[in-house]
């Protein structure tokens, strides 16, 4: 069983060791697009066998738990490194048109699949220390990705994201040295069954650690300011993953710890994060309507949409998890989505503030429609995906009451709207301020190809999850019910004595 | 012993806060530095101290006969610090490239990237 855990981690690395050493032929970015087509397969295989067999885990090393390193793989964990080699497969492709040769010089293409383990180990492993481990992978991973190429305000958004992520770090870390002096262990399983004996106020204090540590990397109020700083600079394909991806492992990491270890206090630590939440929205959503280019509206929309994914978590009810899992899930494909489009506009308009662009509606209509969908599913109109995500989580918050929560998020949405159609307005259907027509045929065949074909793929996903979202919701449902009542997840790490 | 580590640990955290809060990227990353260590340090102490005493098996026997040293958390430290010591190195390496590029170490003056009117 355990190569099943640990393939979904060595395939991306040892995709970025041929593609460093090949980073000076064009052979570099095929390895890239085959290695993410063997993750997707492995996660495809991994996702079933946890849909069969429940939770999944295997000892690194055969140290049994909790002394050695666990891997461990629920329902959630399965999705989310499935849902991981989707967008490593969908950027992979577009980065064959997006990144340049002197970036792949300069091991893009290792650096990216540096980052994709990273991202995959941290949703996978089951120990706490090397949850810290992947995060320093990815992190440092996405820091070169972050400043490759050195442009001015790369290196400008670049110290502002290193200089807080290394804080969180090292506040993730203090928490860890805590919890670990307080139980003796640090494996996540054993650590749900041990919490109940240590003492309920210090461990309270180490919650709050753990919550700033991992709020940062989740970009929430009032620990996001790292985000719109530093994501509209890099490469396009580059801030499309980070947008998908980097965030999500921090909700990710939340839900984790907030469901498993950290319930016992919920009366403080989960309203701490209703609270949260409520203004990550609310701020999220204000900034992004102030906003003029595209690529910061989207940065801005980023943070507004953590705040549903923490909603859910607040509440911790089964509809509200349920619901944050699907929003995970959704968020995921439709964010990165819109950075691939942005993209594709920077290349045929030349830019992306909104001011010097327009025109994409009558000369590039495909274009328009392939945006509409994400777009839309964003702000959550029927029968796209995002509907589906806010109205479970909207009834969540009423089912318990809420009704200022549920109130605010309602309104977030409506300012979505705002945003989304502003971006549709001025990039879509005014006519370019230059008069020309932003014909997606400047493109070379090739570069048409890579850039629209992910685009399309995550689109139709977005359709499917909407039109078709029964299973999904069924599997959310089912992952939901796995978060809050973690004895399968227990068991399967430390076996059946418990 | 716990007391002389809490005071050490306690006073790298406020000098660490103290310079991270200045003005200025370098002095940010020489904050950042004694903040790691402090963070190491308390992994180290959680791990609870022992008096010479290292983690060793005699020969023939299972398991220590005596209390011993706590080997995990030196094993997490030392991870701690090897990966600190790589971020750590690209902090520096991109504070230099600001200080090229952009002529100024004070974040106040790196509006770059967020510049404060928007443009027209």
């Amino acid at each position: 069983m355990s190569w099943l855990l640990a393939l979904p981690i060595v395939i991306p690395f040892l995709t970025a060791v041929f593609a460093f050493l090949t980073r000076q032929s064009p052979l570099g970015r095929w390895i890239s697009v085959a290695g993410s087509s063997v993750l997707l397969i492995a996660s495809t295989v991994l996702m079933n066998t946890v849909l069969r067999e429940g939770v999944v885990a295997a000892q690194m090393g055969q140290w049994p738990a909790p002394f050695g390193i666990t891997l461990v793989a629920d329902l959630l964990s399965a999705v989310m490194v499935l849902i991981t080699a989707i967008v490593a497969v969908a950027v992979s492709i577009y980065a064959i048109a997006d990144v340049d040769e002197g970036m792949e010089l300069l091991g893009y293409h290792a650096l990216f699949n540096m980052l994709i383990a990273g991202v995959v180990g941290a949703f996978i492993t089951g120990d706490l220390f090397n949850l810290y481990v992947w995060f320093e992978v990815m992190l440092i991973a996405s820091f070169g990705l972050l400043v490759l190429g050195g442009r001015p305000e790369q290196i400008d958004g670049g110290v502002k994201y290193v200089a807080l992520n290394l804080v969180s770090t090292i506040m993730f870390l203090t928490g860890i040295g805590l919890l670990y002096g307080m139980t003796g262990t640090l494996n996540m399983a054993d650590l749900a069954s041990v919490v109940d004996g240590a003492d309920q106020r210090l461990l309270t204090i180490v919650a709050v650690l753990f919550m700033i540590a991992f709020g940062v990397k989740a970009a929430v109020f009032p620990l996001f300011f790292w985000l719109p700083a530093s994501y509209h600079t890099p490469a396009f394909s580059v801030s499309a993953v980070f947008a998908g991806l980097l965030t999500k492992v921090g909700v990710y990491a939340l839900l984790r710890m907030f469901t498993l270890v950290f319930d016992h206090d919920t009366a403080f630590t989960h309203t701490i994060l209703l609270w949260v939440a409520g203004l990550t929205m609310v701020v999220g959503v204000l900034g992004a309507a102030a906003q003029s280019d595209m690529r910061k509206i989207l940065s801005f929309h980023i943070v507004s949409q953590i705040g549903y994914m923490i909603l859910g978590l607040a509440l911790l009810t089964p509809l509200a998890i349920m619901g944050a899992v699907f929003y995970l899930v959704h968020h995921i494909v439709v964010k990165a989505n819109l950075f691939l489009i942005a993209g594709v506009a920077q290349r045929i308009a030349g830019g992306t503030e909104l001011s010097r662009i327009g025109g994409l509606y009558k000369s590039a209509p495909l274009l328009a429609v392939l945006f509409v969908v994400p777009a839309f599913s964003l702000a959550g109109f029927p029968p796209l995906s995002g509907f589906w995500a806010k109205f479970l989580l909207v009834k969540a918050a009423l089912d318990v009451q809420g009704w200022i929560i549920a109130g605010i998020a309602l309104s977030v949405g409506l300012l979505t709207i705002y945003s989304m159609t502003k971006i549709w307005a001025q990039a879509f259907w005014e006519p370019h301020p230059d008069g020309i027509d932003p014909k997606l045929s400047v493109l070379s065949d090739r570069d048409r190809a890579a850039m629209l074909i992910p685009i399309a793929g995550l689109a139709v996903l977005t359709v499917i999850i909407g039109v078709m979202p029964e299973h999904f919701v069924q599997f959310a449902k089912a992952s939901a019910a796995q978060l809050l009542d973690p004895t399968a997840y227990i068991s399967a790490v430390l076996g059946e004595q418990t | 012993m716990e007391f002389l580590f809490a005071i050490t640990i306690g006073v790298l955290v406020a000098s660490a806060v103290y310079l991270m809060l200045s003005n200025h990227l370098l002095r940010f990353i020489f904050g950042l530095v004694l903040i790691s260590n402090a963070a190491n340090l308390t992994i180290f102490v959680a791990g609870r101290l022992t008096d010479g005493a290292p983690p060793l098996i005699p020969e023939g026997a299972d398991a220590p006969l005596i209390d011993v040293a706590n080997a995990l958390p030196q094993a997490l430290v030392l991870t701690a610090i090897v990966i600190g010591f790589g971020l750590f190195a690209f902090a520096i390496v991109l504070v230099f490239r600001a200080w090229t590029t952009l002529n100024s170490l004070t974040p106040d003056d790196m509006r770059l990237a967020e510049p404060e009117e928007a443009p027209k």
